[in-house]
């Protein structure tokens, strides 16, 4: 099971980049100064893409600990936390 | 426990919850009320940048929660939990009620949005600091073997909120014109009115509460936090269950909270094109079934464990959530109404000549009603040419069907459906408090559990109606679309938390 959870941390690593290219492209394909509709809306993509990045490095970084094994024992008592 | 300990753990269950209810409701009523304000605080002209602009400041409003988390966890973790939430309680009513007092734009021009924007950055940020104070206070109060049967109570607030402002938003428009709640100084307002007096209660309530004795133990012995940010999230053994809690559990809970109760409510109003009174009679019988099951869970949470009850919930909600609002769509076509027997049950016709010339917009409505007491009204808008003394309607230029009564059996199957998609809320969110107050340790578990709380609801869960827009924007002729967003991220947390959460209940908090 820990084999798995280091293998998937790889996959978490590279979900991250891929969330913030997902978000990127929509924006250029979408935002259209001369379009009505919302998805042309530049400032709904600048929210969005905001808030996501964090989020997504977020991941990153958990994928990175789970990686390196920081996921392969879980605390049992919230007393073993924070030292 | 002895009887004079639960009437203790009961009456401070009852504080926290009737005061957490309050922001929750406080919180609410602007989503539930944003076309309207739209309209009173935005320029005029443009209904879409109006009904955006809202959406933004709706979306702020969730964006600025993880920031109060921030802040008065911190706060809580230094000077008490006691004080902080009642801090956030004043907050949270002070500036729901001023929303209420706002002139609109006509009176006062862009100082009105920029008031109202502000007012709803201050809800954002003192329901960031709230929740995690409530649910932190009674899990530091309960038993070690109850604590999710406790906090439960808590994590009926948000749904019980929702309820209380959806019947007072009913109550007040039915008893108006719509004329008369749309007004600038209008029925809408009274909702935000109400707040001052619910709040009043509740901080007279609070004040007369203790300090959590976890807290006032570690306050005695000189082990608070100096620093609760740092210790949060710079500690990388405390930061990875910080991220854990965010993408193994709830995450995938926020997409199924919003997504069980403010998008399906949306979606019967603006999909299905169900009549006012129906779409919120329809979630507030479903909230009022599923409720106890929040507590059942919670209770359940403490003998089995609260991992699976979570994850079970995601699973439940990835697996019907199409099917069920499939159901929603078919069952409300009128091409299939169409062909049961049905009557017309009155017909009115409204023209409105163009500027110099003799055609005219016609407005045609139809109100139709079939032999199980369903019905609906068809409203045909075109042009009309005056040729010669009678105007020729064309063919249909835009006809919409809206007003949707449901029969009896349709309405109570709906309800049964929405029923459905708030059990999985009770599953997911029942056992969270006692969950996240479990993988914190007390000296920065108000500033540990609220962030990747308000992540989670507020960002994640927040942002459900605005990406379901954003892809129905994008994939016009799949009504289903924006499903794909709760589904994809409750999937995604589910394979985390499968993988990666314990289920093992942390029985010594005391830390």
């Amino acid at each position: 099971m820990n084999t798995f959870k280091k293998i998937l941390g790889i996959v978490w690593v590279l979900l991250g980049p891929a969330i913030i290219y997902l978000l990127i492209s929509g924006a250029v394909s979408n935002i259209d100064p001369a379009g009505k509709k919302d998805i042309n809306n530049p400032v709904i993509w600048i929210i969005i893409i905001a808030i996501f990045t964090p989020i997504a490095i977020g991941l990153m970084i958990f994928g990175w600990y789970a990686f390196k094994g920081e996921y392969d024992y879980m605390p049992q008592r919230s007393e073993e936390m924070g030292n | 426990m002895d009887n004079s300990s639960v009437r203790g753990i009961g009456k401070v269950i009852a504080a926290s919850s009737v005061g957490t209810m309050i922001e929750w409701y406080d919180f609410y009523i602007f989503g539930m009320l944003a076309k309207t304000i739209s309209i009173q605080f935005f320029p005029e002209g443009n209904a879409t940048a109006a009904l955006l602009s809202t959406l933004a400041i709706f979306a702020a409003g969730f964006i600025v929660r993880p920031f109060g988390a921030l802040v008065f966890g911190r706060l809580g973790d230094l000077i008490g939990r006691k004080y902080t939430f009642l801090l956030t309680l004043v907050l949270m009513g002070g500036s729901t009620f001023l929303i209420g007092l706002v002139p609109n734009y006509k009176a006062i021009g862009i100082a009105a949005p920029l008031l109202v924007l502000s007012l709803r950055l201050i809800q954002g940020l003192a329901l960031g600091g709230e929740y995690g104070g409530a649910a932190t206070y009674v899990a530091e109060h309960a038993p070690a073997n109850r604590r999710g049967y406790y906090t439960s109570w808590i994590q009926t607030t948000a749904t019980l909120g929702l309820f209380v402002a959806l019947g007072v938003i009913m109550l007040v428009k039915l008893n108006m014109s719509d004329d008369q709640f749309n007004a600038e100084w209008g029925g809408w307002r009274y909702p935000f009115w109400i707040s001052i007096f619910l709040v009043g209660v509740s901080v007279y309530i609070r004040l007369k509460m203790k300090e959590s004795p976890m807290f006032s133990k570690l306050k005695t012995e000189g082990k608070t936090s100096v620093n609760p940010l740092k210790e949060s999230f710079r500690n990388k053994s405390n930061f990875k269950m910080v991220l854990l809690a965010l993408f193994g559990a709830v995450m995938g809970q926020g997409v199924i909270w919003y997504t069980g109760q403010f998008y399906a409510q949306n979606f019967l109003e603006t999909k299905a094109m169900l009549d006012f009174e129906q779409s919120r009679t329809i979630l507030l019988w479903a909230i009022a079934f599923a409720t106890p099951f929040f507590v059942l869970f919670g209770w359940l949470s403490d003998k089995i464990g609260r991992k699976w009850i979570m994850l079970l919930g995601m699973l439940l909600g990835i697996l019907t959530y199409r099917p069920i609002f499939k159901t929603f769509l078919e069952d409300t076509d009128i091409t299939a109404w169409k062909k049961e027997k049905h009557t017309i049950d009155g017909e009115q016709i409204k023209k409105q000549l163009f500027n110099g010339s003799n055609d005219s917009l016609t407005i045609k409505s139809v109100n139709y009603k079939l032999e199980n007491g369903a019905g609906f009204t068809e409203v045909v808008t075109d042009t009309a040419f005056s040729n010669g003394d009678e105007p020729k309607m064309r063919s249909g230029r835009s006809l919409v069907q809206k007003d949707k009564h449901l029969s009896s059996a349709t309405y109570w199957k709906f309800v049964g459906l929405v029923f459905l998609l708030i059990l999985y809320v009770t599953m997911v969110y029942g056992p969270i408090a006692a969950f996240l107050v479990e993988i914190f340790p007390t000296r920065i578990r108000y500033t540990s559990m609220s962030l990747p709380y308000h992540i989670g609801n507020g960002v994640f869960g927040g942002l459900v109606p605005f990406i379901g827009l954003l892809l129905t924007t994008t994939y016009p002729n799949d009504p289903l679309v924006g499903l794909w967003y709760p589904i994809g991220i409750a999937a995604l947390c589910l394979v985390i938390g499968t993988i990666y959460l314990s289920n093992k209940i942390d029985q010594e908090v005391n830390d």
